[in-house]
C-alpha cells in the first residue's frame, strides 16, 4: 500500500506538549519537512529557545542545543564558525528573539552569519503565562497589559521584518502566516529557501511566522486564527521583506 | 632547549592558548585584557582559526557556549565587569557540562570600579557568580610563564573533567613583560562523544541542555555534577610552598599579591622572623591541605589580598579557625608594597592580631 503521510523524518516520536490549537505544531512540521526533502537531518544542528519551544530539542531528530534566553542566534554562531558544513538554524519566539535577545538578532543579520532563523511571532509571552510581547498589537490585552497595551505607557510593538530589511548584512528576510492552508504552504516555501540559502553559503536568512496562542488570547483556537487574520497580518503584512539574491523582494 | 620570548602576560594566555589547540575566539573589548583579542584576531586568521568580535560579552559566551558544544576547543576573555555579564552564560555552560576556557584580568570593582589591578572577583569566580549550584576550575596566574603553562592546563583540564576552566589573573601580570618559555608539545586531544556535530543519521541525536523540569531529575543531575566536583578537589589542588618548613607564620597569597609577600617573606628571614608562604595556585580548588597541614604548625596566617578580604574566608575555613587569621589588602587597584606587607608579618610575630 502506498504511503500518503507520514511524520517527517527530522521529528522524533516525542508528542508536542504544546497547548490544543497552537500553531507551534504545524511549524515544527514544516520546518521537519523542509529538512527532509533537503535531506539534511543528518547535518542539522538546531538551537531552541526559552519560552514555549524551548523543549525543541525533544521534538527535533537532529542534534540539537538549548540556548539562554534570546542567545540563540549568538549560540548558533558559535556553532556555525565551528562547523560550517553543518546547516544550523534556532527556533525562536517574539520574547526570546524581539525583546531579550533583539541584539544578538540585529547583530546575527548584520553580519550575515550564514544561520537560518525561525520566528515565530504570536505576540504574546506564551510559557510563563500571556504577558505583554515586544509585538503586542496596541491595545492588546495580555496578564501585563489588562487595560490594553497603551503605546504611549509602553512603546510600539516591534516590526522585525521590517526593521531586519533595513540592514545591508541579511540575505534573506521573510514575513508568512500559518492561518490557514495556502499560507502554510507560502509558509513552507519561505522556510525551505531560507535552509537552501544556507546550504548554498547565502548567509542570514530570518523567516518570520506570524502564528496564534488562543489559550493567552483567550480565544478558542478558530477565533485565534480569525483574529491573526483581522488584527495581526494589518500591522504585521505578510511578503518578502529582502532577497539579496532576487530583484524586486519587497513586500507585496 | 625551548626558545626563551619575551612576552605581555596577556599575549601569552593568547599564545598558550593557539599551541592548546584553541582556534576559537569570541571577545569584546575590555580594559585591561584587550592585547588577548588583538593577538587572536592577528593570529587566527593565519591559521585557520576564528577570531570574532561579538556584539556584547553577552553574545561572546554565548557563542563559547555553542563551539564548546560543537566540541571544539575554545575561548573567551575580559576582565571584571564585562565577567558579571558572562556569568548566565557560565552557569548554562556548567549546567550543559561543556568544557570551555575564560579568562579574567580583574580590574578594581564594583560597578564600572576602575582600570588598575585587582583580585577582587575572588568570590565571584570560586563561589559560582552565576546562578545555581555550580563550580569552575580557577586558575592563579602569578609570573607571564604561569599565564601561559596555566592557559594549558586550563584546556586540560577542562576538556578532561567538561567544565569550564577560569584564568583568574590580574592587570599587572595581564599588562608586564617576562622573558617566557614554551615547551614544543601536541596538545592533547579528549574525546567528545557528546557533541554536535550532525547525526550523519547514524546515532541518536545529541543534545545539549541544562533544562531538567522534573525536580528529581534536576537533583540527580547536580549530585553527579558534584561527584565530579570532588573528584577535582581531590586531584587537581595545586599550590605553591615557600620558606615553610620551619615557618610560625604563614603568609597566604596568590597572584600579583604572591610575588608582593614573597619580597616581604625574604627580607622577614633576614631578620630572623621564621616566616613562609603558600600561594594557591587553584583557588578552586582551594589548596585545604596545605593550609589545613601549615595550621597544626604555625600560630598566625596573613591572608594579603588585593581585595576588601575575600579569600581570608576560605583560609579561616581551611584552617578551621585554629589559629588567627589577620587580613592585609590594598583594594581599588592600589597595590600593597613588600613593606606594608612585612609590617604585617612583624605585627604578626608579635602577637597582635
Amino acid at each position: 500500500m502506498a504511503i500518503v503521510f507520514e511524520k517527517p523524518k527530522s521529528l522524533t516520536d516525542a508528542p508536542f506538549h504544546y497547548c490544543p490549537g497552537c500553531p507551534h505544531g504545524i511549524i515544527h512540521r514544516l520546518v521537519a519537512e523542509v529538512m527532509d526533502e533537503l535531506g539534511i537531518e543528518g547535518k542539522a544542528i538546531g538551537v531552541a529557545p526559552v519560552g514555549c519551544a524551548v523543549m525543541a530539542y525533544d521534538y527535533f531528530s537532529c542534534d540539537m542545543i538549548e540556548a539562554p534566553h534570546g542567545r540563540a542566534p549568538a549560540v548558533a554562531t558559535g556553532i556555525k564558525r565551528c562547523r560550517p558544513d553543518n546547516v544550523v538554524f534556532t527556533y525562536q519566539g517574539d520574547g526570546d528573539l524581539a525583546s531579550i535577545g533583539m541584539a544578538e538578532t540585529v547583530h546575527s543579520a548584520a553580519r550575515n552569519e550564514n544561520i537560518t532563523v525561525i520566528f515565530v511571532n504570536n505576540a504574546i509571552y506564551g510559557m510563563t503565562g500571556g504577558q505583554m510581547a515586544p509585538t503586542s498589537l496596541p491595545g492588546q490585552v495580555t496578564q501585563t497589559s489588562p487595560y490594553g497595551r497603551d503605546v504611549k505607557h509602553c512603546g510600539w510593538p516591534i516590526k522585525v521584518s521590517e526593521m531586519l530589511a533595513t540592514l545591508e548584512g541579511p540575505e534573506y528576510v521573510a514575513r508568512v502566516a500559518v492561518n490557514n492552508v495556502k499560507n502554510v504552504r507560502n509558509a513552507k516555501k519561505a522556510i525551505k529557501k531560507a535552509f537552501q540559502n544556507q546550504i548554498e553559503g547565502k548567509g542570514f536568512s530570518l523567516v518570520e511566522v506570524v502564528s496564534a496562542c488562543p489559550t493567552n488570547w483567550g480565544m478558542t483556537p478558530k477565533q485565534a486564527l480569525e483574529w491573526v487574520e483581522s488584527d495581526m497580518l494589518p500591522y504585521y503584512p505578510i511578503g518578502v521583506y529582502k532577497d539579496r539574491s532576487e530583484k524586486g523582494g519587497d513586500a507585496e | 632547549m625551548a626558545e626563551r620570548i619575551l612576552m605581555k602576560g596577556n599575549e601569552a594566555i593568547a599564545e598558550a592558548a593557539i599551541r592548546s589547540g584553541c582556534r576559537h575566539y569570541f571577545g569584546y573589548p575590555i580594559t585591561p585584557q584587550t592585547e588577548i583579542a588583538a593577538y587572536m584576531a592577528k593570529k587566527m586568521p593565519k591559521i585557520g582559526g576564528v577570531f570574532l568580535q561579538a556584539e556584547s560579552e553577552i553574545a561572546s559566551i554565548n557563542m563559547v557556549y555553542g563551539a564548546a558544544a560543537a566540541g571544539m576547543r575554545v575561548m573567551t576573555s575580559s576582565s571584571s565587569p564585562g565577567i558579571s555579564l558572562k556569568t548566565e552564560g557560565l552557569s548554562y555552560i556548567a549546567g550543559s557540562d561543556v568544557p570551555a576556557l575564560v579568562v579574567n584580568v580583574q580590574r578594581g570593582g564594583p560597578g564600572l570600579g576602575g582600570i588598575q589591578p585587582s583580585q577582587s572577583d575572588y568570590f565571584q569566580a570560586t563561589k559560582g557568580g552565576g546562578h545555581g549550584d555550580y563550580r569552575m576550575i580557577v586558575l592563579a596566574p602569578a609570573s607571564v610563564q604561569e599565564m601561559a603553562s596555566l592557559t594549558m592546563k586550563g584546556f586540560d583540564l577542562a576538556d578532561k573533567y567538561c567544565v569550564t576552566s577560569m584564568i583568574l589573573a590580574d592587570g599587572t601580570i595581564g599588562q608586564m613583560m617576562e622573558p617566557i618559555t614554551f615547551e614544543d608539545a601536541e596538545p592533547n586531544v579528549y574525546d567528545k562523544p557528546w557533541a554536535l556535530t550532525g547525526t550523519e543519521c547514524k546515532r541518536p541525536h545529541n543534545v545539549v541542555n541544562s533544562l531538567y523540569l522534573k525536580p528529581d531529575q534536576l537533583e540527580k543531575k547536580n549530585f553527579e555534577r558534584f561527584e565530579k566536583y570532588a573528584e577535582i578537589e581531590k586531584n587537581e589542588a595545586m599550590w605553591e610552598e615557600y620558606m615553610m618548613d620551619d615557618a610560625e607564620i604563614c603568609v597566604v597569597a596568590f597572584g600579583i599579591a604572591s610575588r608582593i609577600a614573597k619580597n616581604a617573606v625574604a627580607e622577614a628571614r633576614k631578620a630572623g622572623i621564621k616566616v613562609g608562604l603558600i600561594r594557591p595556585i587553584t583557588l578552586w580548588p582551594f589548596p585545604t591541605q596545605a593550609l589545613r597541614a601549615a595550621a597544626d604548625k604555625v600560630k598566625a596566617f596573613i591572608s594579603v589580598e588585593l581585595n576588601m578580604g575575600q579569600m581570608i574566608e576560605d583560609v579561616k575555613l581551611a584552617t578551621e579557625n585554629k589559629r588567627p587569621v589577620t587580613l592585609c589588602n590594598r583594594t581599588g587597584g592600589m597595590i600593597p608594597t613588600p613593606d606594608e606587607v612585612l609590617a604585617a608579618i612583624n605585627k604578626a610575630e608579635k602577637g597582635e592580631f
